[in-house]
């Protein structure tokens, strides 16, 4: 099928930003297109949180394949700083560059530096490459890891989608990427950031919407066994988990019972599968002893 | 301003008044998302006001209410959100402020002093508590310090190209290579105060303790209290005065002098917040109204995730303690450290641990 390239000004309407995403088999519901839509619309970045498994990364992906965009991701940890998520300087390079020089008998110094300090030598990392790559998607994944000196600098980054490079000059984006940023909540994250962006706490999807998600995304499942790896997946989030499990979790234990030939939920086969559900022995034991894969 | 701003903006007032920090910057979020929306759908505007005036979970039954309040028909109704919302402390406890703390307490002798701070604050005058409040908002922990992934220049560690390379061009040739090393920063102390009934006599005295924390070390301190719920109150703690940091503290806290369920609470904390790499300091004096069994699980899960559990119990200072009561026995595993915290030297000595943990 052919699909002709889509600018988020086509976009009229959340409800037709539902129907592209489903096109791609993300399934939206009514809050989570009106955020997409508002983000890309107002330009804004889109700040998604919720519990691990519900699809935050997955949107950025999805919205990146839509938009026929690169996805560029930035995965967030302590200690990020700017050499890592802005640029850097290929110093070996440029190392290497000067010896030539010398070895040359260049000994002009204003001339030597205005070489090494060239486009070239520069490495762009996950930011640079975003305000530089139009048009672009940015995922800015688990904010709630890095430490507050990067949020500092992610929202001048965000707040005007420009970058200085003192030996350079100023990058600026001609239209800002499309920005997602997520955070599993470990940590408060400033709210001098959230308040430059669009903000959407996401939830576990309903029962319907889970079974839809299986079948969309798994063809080979039979609708007997969605719905009850769905019913099932509801029990679990209702018991009291360490981690409960997120749609991705579903969608893994799903794909381990298809693999096995499962048809439908067969307590034997969700028992030996529910490693791709739950994470922790505590909870695998806690879900054994109350008989929660039982469905009825 | 048009109709439809002025709405919004009485519409953020009212969500002002119940606790949501819906400010001017994103109202104006609101009307400029509200362009590119349909505004006679109500749907519309409850996603774009809750996309753009609300910034945490907590946020969200809140917003649900004021939107029903307000849009339903009831513009009044932010006024009822309000109390619904931010329940005030019933005693007065906590609630003095700080000229009128220095007027009580007399100024005391050296050896006043000194009896003062063994003496356990539960059985002291209002002037005596007074006094070793003022003396605890004094105190400062030299909090120990982790390696960061930050660098410093130095004359020993890893090459640093950056700066090396820029001397080069300055001198013309490399003359030497210059290094870089670790910087460090304090380590994180979260800090959990019980605020139930069996703890009241000692509460307010933790919650002073954990607002010199808080101001000795802004960044590497969160507090929490603990009892029917769990409440995150270090931004409250963060004023300057001691006193009007602990009533805005006491203001959020709604189980004031209620029961425990430590278990829960701290599966509650373990859920939605975390501390790994932290010191956790836990002060309560083990009363569990739940299950133990649980409390031992969660503190196992605290034990595995924090740099260092170390439980504050008041009752440690007497003579004879011994951890009998069941929290406290399923708790015990996974303690590093159990001190006393009755008395200003208890939480003297508790700071001087903070900087050796």
């Amino acid at each position: 099928m052919l699909r002709r390239t889509i600018r988020a000004a086509d976009i009229e309407s959340p409800e037709k930003l539902i129907e592209l995403l489903d096109r791609y088999s993300y399934l939206a519901d009514e809050g989570l297109a009106t955020a997409a839509f508002l983000a890309l619309r107002m330009g804004r970045p889109l700040f998604l949180e919720g519990e691990a498994g519900v699809g935050k990364t997955e949107l950025a992906k999805t919205l990146a394949e839509l938009l026929k965009a690169p996805l560029i991701r930035l995965q967030c940890y302590e200690g990020l700083d700017a050499a890592q998520a802005l640029y850097d300087w290929d110093f070996a390079r440029q190392l290497l560059h000067l010896k030539a020089a010398e070895a040359a008998g260049v000994t002009d110094v204003a001339r030597l530096e205005s070489e090494i300090y060239d486009r070239r030598f520069l490495i762009a990392r996950p930011l640079l490459k975003a305000v530089e790559t139009q048009p672009s998607v940015l995922l800015v994944d688990e904010i709630d890891r890095a430490d507050d000196e990067f949020e500092a600098f992610l929202l001048e980054v965000l707040s005007d989608f420009t970058i200085s490079i003192p030996e350079l000059g100023t990058i600026k984006a001609a239209t800002p990427p499309v920005v997602v940023v997520t955070s599993n909540r470990t940590r408060e994250v400033h709210d001098a950031l959230k308040r430059r962006c669009l903000y959407h706490w996401l939830e576990h999807p309903g029962f319907d919407r889970e079974v839809a998600i299986l079948l969309r995304r798994l063809p080979s499942c039979t609708e007997t066994l969605a719905v009850q790896v769905a019913g099932a997946a509801e029990r679990l989030r209702a018991a009291e988990l360490i981690k409960p499990p997120g749609v991705a979790e579903t969608l893994d234990w799903t794909e381990a019972l298809l693999t096995l030939g499962a048809r439908e939920l067969d307590p034997g086969l969700a028992a030996a599968t529910l490693g791709a559900a739950l994470k922790y022995r505590e909870d695998v034991e806690a879900v054994l002893a109350n008989g929660l894969l039982r469905h009825g | 301003m048009d109709e439809l701003a002025a709405t919004m903006t009485g519409f953020a007032r009212t969500l002002r008044a119940a606790g949501v920090a819906a400010d001017h910057e994103r109202t104006r979020n609101l009307l400029l998302a509200l362009d590119h929306l349909d505004v006679a759908d109500p749907a519309r505007v409850y996603w774009a006001g809750r996309l753009t005036l609300c910034a945490a979970p907590d946020d969200l039954p809140r917003y649900d209410r004021c939107f029903a309040a307000y849009f339903g028909g009831l513009r009044a109704a932010g006024r009822t959100a309000d109390k619904v919302v931010t329940r005030h402390v019933a005693a007065g406890e906590a609630r003095e402020d700080g000229e009128q703390e220095d007027a009580d307490a007399a100024p005391g002798t050296a050896s006043r002093t000194e009896i003062l701070r063994h003496r356990d604050v539960a059985g002291m005058t209002e002037a005596e508590r007074a006094e070793v409040h003022r003396m605890l908002a004094m105190l400062r922990d030299r909090r120990a310090r982790r390696r960061s992934r930050r660098y410093r220049p130095a004359h020993r560690g890893v090459l640093d190209p950056r700066r090396t390379i820029r001397e080069a061009l300055r001198k013309g040739e490399v003359a030497r290579l210059r290094r870089k090393t670790h910087t460090t920063r304090p380590r994180e102390v979260v800090l959990l105060v019980d605020v139930s009934g069996s703890m009241s006599p000692y509460a307010e005295t933790l919650l002073r303790y954990a607002h010199a924390l808080v101001r000795g070390e802004p960044r590497a301190t969160r507090v929490y209290s603990i009892g029917t719920r769990l409440t995150h109150v270090t931004a409250e703690l963060r004023h300057r005065d001691p006193g009007t940091a602990l009533n805005a503290a006491s203001r959020v806290i709604p189980d004031w002098s209620g029961g425990t369920r430590l278990g829960e609470e701290l599966r509650s904390f373990l859920k939605n917040h975390d501390a790994r790499g932290a010191i956790v300091v836990l002060a309560s004096d083990g009363w569990e109204r739940g299950d133990p069994a649980l409390l031992g699980a969660q503190m196992a899960r605290l034990a595995r995730q924090a740099y260092r559990v170390i439980w504050v119990n008041p009752h440690k200072g007497y003579e004879g303690y011994e951890p009998l009561t069941g929290g406290m026995r399923a708790a015990l595993p996974y303690i590093d450290d159990l001190v006393a915290g009755h008395s200003l030297a208890a939480f003297e000595a508790l700071s001087e641990r903070l900087g050796h943990a």
